[in-house]
């Protein structure tokens, strides 16, 4: 039994079919990556895990529980499974420290002098704990994004996933978050994590899922697919990459 | 002129005429000084209050006015140069004078019109020997009403104004959440939402007044209802018909605060509802993925980040409430402009409304500079390079 079991899921908007049944397990300490083009449907396939989006068909399990179709608590699921956006989403209104210790507070019921001393520690781990007060609009791209992980690590999720976390980064901002998922990596949280970082993706993953029109196409160990892809689609979204030098 | 270099921009027009005008229009202004002062001293011999100090303020008036001539020389001196860098055909320094005669031009332009505004305005005051003056200021009749038509204000319209604010405050957000509740569950309580608001911004507000103002207490409904209440506090069967009464009566400016809140509560329910929607969905999604459940996500992320928002537009329809509360008189609570009407009715004079008018002005305001100050505060915490 896989840690996260996605079975045969349909994801439509209106007439618009984004998900056709994607299947996809997740073994528990486990980073996988999904790749594929734009409108592939990996950023819905994340936000249905999470239960941000309803699924239409089929089923997704989490610890062999249920997490998908009606009657389940979305709330609860949230609180097990992290989630990181590309547009990195900070409450603009709340200084970093607050930002990290809202869920812990309000959802976790955690005292505010504990929930302020566990986000220092994670702060200080991403080399942020002098910024603790700032206000997001006046950090980087690079440091909301790293304070957007700890706001989620704050909650101890079970499951992460990253849904392009460095596309709207400057260039020179990359690493710096990527070395975060590195981190997170060797400790052994489970990511799934929708990327465009071909390299990183080939350095974390313990597994690469190839997504295009709504399925999966191939997955495979990251040597394989992006060495000897045997899917035709799979070869030729990997051209393109490596044509735009990305890989 | 045809030998100067090719140039990226065009050559500058001349700016002799604005210079010459703006001398033209300072003497304008110390004219209208003169008239201005002229038909003071004639007033103020009038009203008998004349003194040879008025003088002195007559000299100020006018040498300030005159102080208009000093830009427009400067204007005029500045083109002088200009013209000597067309003919030298050195066309930077020609764009810098020529822009910089207009500026002076356009100094005397601004301060001669502020100038020429406040004379109108005391002339209109002070014509047909101040008669326009007396109906609307006369002071003898402002020094003893001030307080009459202050006192009204505080006991009736701030009252009304400050409770009905506080009760909008909480019953407009309560819409607003209301209208926006999800779900299919939801529709019933959105629809109660919508109707609210469209009857309740439909009605003029003080066709509301009257409705809830006479209304409610002659339809007895209060009296089948506060009763009961008191009632649990206070033993009301020793009393006499009159007794009861009067403990149980509810004074007609609380319907006023009730209908006043009815109304503002659906614009300002439509302030926050706008509010709340200008908030990216993506902060939804942030809080919700946090576990954060659907009120929390309310509570702590977006109503929040949506009040910073609506601040201005909020303080638009505060003023427009605090000035609806003139329109009680119509079911005979006496505030500050029924007070007024009174004692204008009594003087044949309206300067009592005036201080009703400046009253208002007055509470309007520090409010205006206070959302200010908070919009400030807001930018220079949460934005960058603030």
């Amino acid at each position: 039994m896989a840690f996260l079991e996605i079975k045969g899921v349909h994801k439509e908007f209106g007439a618009f079919q984004v998900l056709r049944g994607v299947n996809l397990d997740v073994i528990e300490h486990q980073v996988v990556c999904l790749i594929g083009p734009s409108g592939c449907g990996k950023s819905t396939l994340l936000r249905c895990i999470n239960g941000l989006e309803k699924i239409q068909g089929g089923e997704i399990r989490l610890e062999d529980d249920r997490v998908s179709g009606p009657g389940i608590d979305g709330d609860k699921l949230r609180q097990n499974v992290g989630i990181v956006f590309q547009s990195f989403n900070l409450f603009p209104h709340m200084s970093v420290i607050e930002n990290v210790t809202l869920a812990p507070t309000k959802v976790l019921k955690m005292s505010r002098v504990e929930a302020e001393a566990k986000a220092m520690v994670l702060l200080k781990r991403i080399g942020l704990e002098a910024k603790a007060r700032e206000y997001p609009d006046r950090l980087s791209g690079g440091q909301q994004q790293r304070v957007a992980i700890v706001r989620a690590l704050a909650m101890e999720p079970k499951l992460m996933l990253l849904d392009e976390i460095t596309s709207a980064l400057d260039p020179e901002l990359v690493s710096e978050v990527l070395n975060i998922v590195r981190d997170l990596a060797k400790q052994g949280m489970t990511m799934l994590l929708a990327t465009h970082e071909m390299g990183f993706a080939k350095e974390v993953a313990s597994k690469v899922c190839f997504l295009y029109e709504g399925v999966v196409h191939e997955e495979g160990p990251p040597a394989q697919i992006f060495g000897d892809p045997k899917e035709e689609r799979t070869r030729a979204f990997l051209k393109r990459i490596i044509e735009a030098g990305r890989l | 002129m045809t030998d100067f270099p090719a140039p990226s921009q065009h050559l500058p027009r001349r700016s002799d005429g604005f210079s010459v005008a703006a001398m033209l229009f300072a003497g304008l202004c110390v004219l209208a000084a003169f008239g201005t002062t002229r038909l003071m001293r004639g007033a103020l011999t009038g009203l008998g209050v004349y003194a040879s100090a008025w003088e002195i303020v007559f000299g100020l008036t006018i040498a300030g006015s005159g102080t208009l001539f000093w830009p427009a020389l400067r204007s005029l001196v500045v083109t002088a140069k200009a013209r000597a860098a067309r003919a030298r055909n050195d066309i930077v320094e020609l764009r810098i004078e020529t822009a910089a005669a207009k500026d002076h031009a356009f100094i005397t332009f601004g301060w001669g019109a502020f100038a020429l505004c406040i004379f109108g305005f005391i002339s209109f005051v002070l014509t047909n020997d101040a008669a326009v003056g007396k109906t609307f200021f006369l002071l003898p009749l402002i020094q003893a009403k001030w307080w009459l038509v202050t006192k009204q204000f505080l006991l009736n319209n701030l009252f009304i104004f400050v409770a009905t604010e506080i009760l909008v405050l909480v019953w407009g957000l309560m819409v607003a959440l209301a209208r926006l509740i999800p779900g299919k569950a939801g529709r019933p309580i959105r629809a109660l939402a919508i109707i609210y608001c469209d009857v309740f911004r439909g009605i003029p507000a003080i066709v509301t007044l009257y409705l809830i103002g006479f209304g409610i207490p002659t339809s007895g409904l209060s009296d089948l209802i506060v009763p009961h209440i008191v009632g649990l506090f206070i033993d009301l069967s020793a009393m006499s018909v009159a007794e009861v009464r009067a403990v149980t009566r509810i004074p007609v400016s609380w319907w006023c605060v009730l209908a006043l809140t009815l109304t503002y509560g659906a614009y300002v329910a439509e302030v926050y509802r706008a509010g709340i929607e200008s908030i990216h969905w993506s902060q939804v999604s942030a809080a919700r993925s946090l576990g954060l459940s659907y009120i929390q996500t309310m509570r702590y992320v977006i109503v929040p980040q949506a009040v910073r928002r609506i601040m201005a537009p909020l303080l638009n329809d505060f003023i427009g409430l605090q000035k609806d509360t003139a329109l009680v008189q119509v079911v005979g609570v006496v505030d500050a402009f029924n007070q007024s009407r009174i004692i204008a009715a009594n003087a044949f004079n309206l300067s009592a409304v005036t201080i009703v008018a400046i009253l208002f002005v007055l509470i309007t305001i520090p409010q205006a500079r206070f959302v200010d100050k908070l919009t400030e505060r807001d930018n220079a915490r949460m934005r960058a390079g603030g």
